[in-house]
């Protein structure tokens, strides 16, 4: 038996340790931790409630976007106006999300996940005249790497000229991520961290030309992902074939969809989305999601066991540490009691299970290419596939909706703020299904509770010991060499962990809180 | 130096308490670009050589921290050291943890105070990293400090330079290093009693704003897509530092104000606890007296 422990998980957004056991090469054992808890929530509690709209974007400063979403769905609830969100507001809140399910998404696959895969030193004797290559030659020549190597060594498969294509799409890649935000910042003002998506709309007004400059900046990074993202990932399965079987995970797959296409109530049931919510599991079944079956267990969390197994409406928190079984910041929530995955793998086999034509054909488009049938979703390279394909089919659709928008007409609802109320906001952020839920009690916020992607998916053991669907796909994995425990990392990564999400904490009660200078 | 030769800028980039908002704005920098960042001479004969980067570096877990130690002790004295995000101190630091060392895990607050007294330089990026932000705010539960604080209480003595912003602009952050490359450490009269550089948070909001005629006048935003300046919906222009108005925001595209959303102050250490909440009005006595609005409302009070 031998223990590996990886501290830090580099390449994800935040604080993440993951501790293996192999035996006779094989992984017995897994455990996922979250290493840093930052006590969003309970920093919310007090607080006017349409704070919580700019305070819970800097959860995670990659989908801060998905944040202001949830939030905002969650306050247009409470404050009983989601049913009259403006057509305008509705439509750039949707551009400004998928400006950012793009960003997301390509920021993964080639700057996050790539180095993998990909061996940037093959471009030490490149002799070509490009310009980007070039420069990464000379880089390397000059003989310090950081912070390309050191790095797990001995399974670089792709061939000098693969590797070559890739190293220069990874520096493509980084203008078109770019561009993502700069065509999110057209409706929502800057990114990281925009300041127009609101409760009951957004502030920005459509024009002419700023939906021109979208369109045209939505077009190019189309022409990117059909014509590079998604061969890429075709020619990285092509030579890590073995890795559309490896990584399964828990085999449940958990959507609230995401893209309101009408204004409507919060109840997921009530909801018309461009990415429709259900679950499915490894037998494609589609089930409709109830939101009620939604608990987080604590036994193996750093919180008191007094908490657990709640509904998030009425979750309450408090941190234990240390703590005799807990060995993580993370939550463990469970859908009917089962670890649930979540994400873009999650979201496209829901789709695909309830017959989504333009899904369904992609993705058999892919399988296709790949010579495979669906059971090679469920694994590593099954999640890098969903996420490529689920990029193109947002822009695409966002190539439409930029043209909906109506220059001169409302783009905010006006509302009163409450004195008491709830409010619950549930969407697809890049990473997976996104709930937020508000208490308002006296004009503030009494409680706040996010229950985010990576909190499903990077979930430790729960109340009956069940691991969580990452620490799944890890058991059970063939490690080649402990010293370069590759393929862990490859799993881990295939999930696109957002630590800074996942970790965060409510507590029973709402709090005095002092007055305010500015008031 | 010969000509040819490139000396090598070490940088180590750690993260604390932060939402890695920080690097993935750092990421939107335009010119120079993030190739240049990475692989080019930043500044002609210098290049920024990038030891431990958590968000991009291909290395993890045992290699990752052993690349972070051996840089810092090859080149003592001589590495830049970024820091993103905020220090949790409360409980020793067991809120955020980096990393093992003989099978105990590390605190940030450990990490920081280490890295920085062989530093040359500490760039404190963000407002979480400078003044605590959002992660420290009330009742701040984990403790968290920016990181000059820190320093001072474990008295470890080494230049720290704040680039603020919630997130920070890019050109903020490549400013500030090329200020350092080019010419060394800046000088007091180039840094503000904040910390910051004069340079990129020498003015108010307020005093380049393309909504200031607006306020001038009196004419004020009552609803959110209102024409006007947002002062009665919350904006805290007027209390806040920063070139945002004539910088704009990703590659010149917008900026808070010019979606319609008010300023939130995010640049300045009292965000955000003392602009919250964030969308009503400051008051009158706060605002700086700038204008004919306020000076005649100033004549006409006296009379």
């Amino acid at each position: 038996m031998k223990k590996i422990v990886i501290d830090p998980i580099t390449r994800i957004e935040g604080h993440q340790k993951v501790e293996v056991t192999v035996d006779d090469g094989v992984v017995k054992d897994a455990r996922s931790s979250g290493m840093l808890f930052r006590g969003i929530e309970l920093i919310l509690q007090g607080r006017d409630p349409r704070d919580a709209n700019r305070i819970t974007q800097r959860i995670c400063g990659v989908c801060p976007t998905a944040h202001s979403m949830a939030s905002a769905l969650c306050l247009d609830d409470a404050f009983g106006i989601a049913e009259r969100i403006p057509e305008n507001g509705r439509i750039m809140r949707n551009l400004i999300l998928g400006s950012n399910y793009l960003q997301s998404h390509i920021l993964h696959f080639y700057h996050l996940a790539a180095l993998d895969y990909v061996d940037v030193t093959s471009v030490a004797d490149y002799e070509g005249t490009d310009p980007e290559l070039t420069a990464v030659k000379d880089f390397i020549a000059r003989g310090e790497l950081g912070p390309f190597v050191p790095r797990y060594e001995g399974d670089y498969r792709l061939s000098k000229e693969e590797n070559r294509a890739a190293v220069a799409h990874y520096l493509l890649a980084l203008h078109m991520r770019r561009k993502t935000h700069e065509m999110l910042s057209i409706f929502g003002g800057k990114m990281p961290h925009n300041c127009s998506v609101v409760p009951g709309g957004v502030t920005e007004r459509p024009t002419v030309d700023k939906m021109t400059a979208f369109l045209w900046r939505v077009n190019e990074i189309r022409d990117f992902i059909k014509n590079v993202y998604i061969p890429d990932i075709v020619m990285v399965a092509g030579k890590y074939s073995d890795h559309l079987e490896v990584g399964k995970g828990c085999g449940n797959y958990l959507s609230y969809g995401a893209f309101d296409m009408k204004a409507a109530p919060s109840d997921l049931a009530k909801k018309k989305r461009f990415i429709n919510p259900g679950t499915t599991d490894t037998k494609l079944e589609p089930v409709s999601v109830d939101a009620d079956k939604i608990t987080e267990q604590l036994k193996h969390s750093w919180y008191d066991d007094s908490f657990t197994n709640r509904h998030p409406s009425n979750g309450a928190t408090a941190p234990r540490y240390p703590k005799e079984e807990g060995y993580s910041w993370i939550k463990a929530p469970r859908y009917g009691g089962k670890p649930y995955e979540v994400g873009p793998l999650a979201r496209t086999l829901v789709s695909y299970a309830q017959g989504d034509a333009a899904v369904k054909e992609a993705v058999d488009g892919l399988l296709g290419e790949l010579k495979a049938g669906p059971e090679v979703l469920f694994s590593v390279l099954g999640r890098h596939a969903a996420r490529a394909l689920e990029t193109g089919f947002v822009a695409d659709a966002m190539a439409e909706w930029v043209l909906q928008l109506k220059p001169g007409e409302p783009v905010c609802q006006e509302y009163t703020l409450p004195e008491e109320g709830t409010g619950v906001g549930m969407t697809g952020a890049p990473r997976g299904a996104l709930g937020h839920w508000i208490r308002v009690k006296d004009g503030v916020i009494s409680n706040y509770q996010a229950v985010v992607p990576t909190t499903w998916n990077a979930s430790p053991r729960d109340d009956s010991d069940t691991p969580g669907p990452m620490e799944q796909a890890i058991i059970g994995t063939t490690v080649k060499d402990p010293e370069n425990p590759f393929e862990v990392v490859r799993i881990v990564r295939s999930f696109d962990p957002c630590l800074a999400c996942s970790v965060h904490l409510v507590t029973p009660k709402g709090r005095n809180i002092r007055k305010v200078p500015l008031l | 130096m010969p000509k040819g030769q490139v000396q090598e800028y070490p940088v180590i980039w750690f993260q604390g308490a932060s939402c890695s908002g920080c690097v993935v704005s750092v990421l939107n920098s335009a010119s120079p670009t993030v190739r240049n960042l990475l692989v080019d001479q930043v500044v002609p004969g210098k290049h920024v050589s990038l030891k431990f980067m958590p968000t991009v570096m291909a290395a993890a877990g045992e290699i990752a921290i052993e690349a972070m130690e051996s840089s810092a002790s090859a080149s003592k004295g001589e590495y830049l050291l970024v820091v993103e995000g905020a220090v949790p101190t409360k409980q020793n630091g067991i809120y955020g943890m980096v990393g093992e060392k003989d099978g105990r895990e590390i605190p940030i607050v450990e990490w920081v105070t280490s890295l920085a007294a062989d530093a040359l330089a500490v760039i404190a990026l963000g407002t979480c990293a400078s003044y605590g932000g959002i992660f420290g705010a009330r009742p701040n539960p984990t403790g968290c400090v920016g990181v000059g604080d820190v320093l001072e209480k474990a008295g470890v003595s080494v230049p720290v330079i704040n680039v603020p912003g919630c997130p920070p602009h890019p050109d903020w952050f490549t400013g500030t290093v090329a200020r350092v490359l080019l010419g060394g450490l800046p000088s007091a009269d180039e840094i503000d009693e904040d910390g910051r550089l004069l340079a990129f948070y020498g003015k108010l909001i307020h005093e380049n704003c393309p909504r200031r005629a607006y306020f001038d006048e009196g004419k004020f935003a009552k609803k959110f897509g209102d024409e006007g300046c947002l002062h009665e919906l919350g904006c805290k222009g007027p209390l806040t530092y920063a070139d945002c108005p004539i910088r704009l925001w990703n590659n010149g595209q917008n900026w808070c104000i010019g979606s319609g959303g008010p300023c939130a102050g995010c640049t300045q250490p009292e965000f955000p606890d003392l602009f919250s909440p964030l969308y009503v009005k400051v008051s009158d006595v706060d605002l700086p007296v700038i204008g004919e609005y306020w000076a005649d409302k100033e004549r006409s009070a006296q009379e």
